[in-house]
């Protein structure tokens, strides 16, 4: 099971990669959970200062913008 | 990067070289050749500065911002952080301005990046510097101040934004604001930062240029049209030298008001630069003019709410003060030189 969480308090971004991140995963068959992050100082403490960002399984992978499905596919991987 | 790809650069470099200098003659062409307007009725001048400035603009803004696009692939703002943790003043405020310019930044995480830079150590007036310069001097600003006015303007606005940001920031330094700070900033403690920076090759520099396009230019257009039809509008039925009396340089208050009027209106520089030429093609002063538009894009009220959640409003209120003092003194000195 991964857990999937987007950090953002809701911006057009963050739901364009919460829903780029949905689509990829459901794509590649795993089996997740995900998460969206809007509380200010949860987002903080991943130490990240771009949002949106995307964490998986507590690392962040990428922040400030969002990835093309085919650069998802290898974040998720 | 190989061989095919450097060629293909050039083909693309070259083609649209041939269309920008295609776009001038094309609109004279299709307003007096195929609409049948001429150049010196109303509706005819209107109709070529859309078709001339739209395109042009448009093209200038592909080009410019894929190249910010890979530039600023090079500076994060962990990277641009680490740059400033530490600095003392001015010599830092310096530096945040200009990083400012090149550091990726959306009003929307001003938050997390505010919190990110003071924890790790990053001066309060030089992370105030920054807040200032990267919205206010942006890509998408100075290519249109540099399609519709020259390199001239786009310089100018280019070196009092900076200004500002500089003196702005220093001026808030030395004011020893960190008690209006909200007090969980503080406690959030140091942010460990742990993205993926590693090495990147050329390649995935481009496809970030790429992105950019798409993500900027994609949102960006239908305001950039919208604005330069609004300016064609004014630029073919406004007559000339109305806006003198209203926003000329002998309306002493026109300045204050320009920048009052600025701060709740929200709009990007994409919206506001056409509309700003034309109001000064119809004799508004250039210093008021510039004050407005600095107003607009570097003070936004959606910024402010949000920057209420680190600051308390006092210092908040100081901030738009100090910033809007600046932009003030900015419309009044260009209206005394100009």
């Amino acid at each position: 099971m991964k857990k999937i969480q987007i950090l953002g308090s809701g911006c057009m971004k963050c739901s364009k990669l919460a829903q780029v991140a949905e689509t990829t995963a459901k794509e590649m068959g795993l089996e997740f959970e995900m998460e969206k992050v809007t509380d200010i100082q949860k987002i903080i403490s991943f130490g990240v200062m771009a949002t949106p960002a995307l964490v998986v399984d507590g690392m962040v992978k990428v922040s400030g913008r969002v990835p093309a499905p085919e650069e998802m596919k290898a974040l998720l991987a | 990067m190989n061989r095919r790809h450097i060629s293909l650069g050039v083909a693309i470099a070259v083609i649209w070289a041939a269309l920008f200098l295609a776009v001038k003659p094309f609109a004279g062409w299709l307003t007096g050749g195929v609409f049948g307007l001429s150049r010196n009725s109303r509706l005819g001048s209107s109709v070529e500065f859309f078709l001339y400035e739209g395109p042009k603009v448009l093209l200038l803004l592909l080009a410019v911002v894929f190249v910010m696009g890979i530039i600023r692939s090079y500076f994060t703002p962990e990277r641009t952080r680490k740059a400033l943790s530490g600095r003392g003043e001015f010599k830092g405020n310096v530096m945040s301005a200009l990083l400012g310019v090149v550091t990726p930044f959306c009003s929307c995480s001003a938050v997390p990046l505010f919190i990110g830079f003071v924890t790790a150590g990053v001066p309060l007036g030089v992370t105030f510097s920054f807040l200032v310069s990267a919205p206010m001097v942006n890509e998408v600003a100075l290519v249109l101040l540099f399609g519709l006015f020259g390199w001239k303007i786009a310089l100018l606005y280019l070196g009092t934004g900076l200004v500002v940001a500089i003196t702005s920031g220093w001026v808030l330094g030395r004011m020893k604001m960190e008690r209006w700070v909200e007090e969980w900033v503080y406690k959030t403690g140091k942010a460990g930062g742990s993205t993926n920076a590693g090495s990147v090759k050329f390649q995935e520099r481009i496809e970030e240029g790429k992105t950019a396009v798409r993500d900027i230019v994609g949102r960006a257009w239908p305001w950039v049209l919208a604005g330069i039809a609004v300016g064609a509008g004014i630029h073919g039925w406004v007559p000339e030298n109305s806006m003198a009396s209203l926003m000329g340089r002998e309306a002493w208050w026109s300045v204050p008001v320009a920048v009052l009027i600025g701060i709740p209106l929200y709009s990007n520089a994409a919206g506001i630069i056409p509309i700003v030429q034309a109001l000064l093609a119809k004799g508004a002063a250039l210093g008021t003019t510039l004050a407005f538009m600095m107003a607009v894009i570097g003070l936004s009220l959606p910024e402010m709410v949000i920057l209420r959640k680190v600051l308390k409003p006092q210092l908040l209120a100081v901030f738009a003060g100090t910033v809007g003092a600046g932009i003030i003194l900015v419309g009044y000195l260009f209206n005394l030189l100009m």
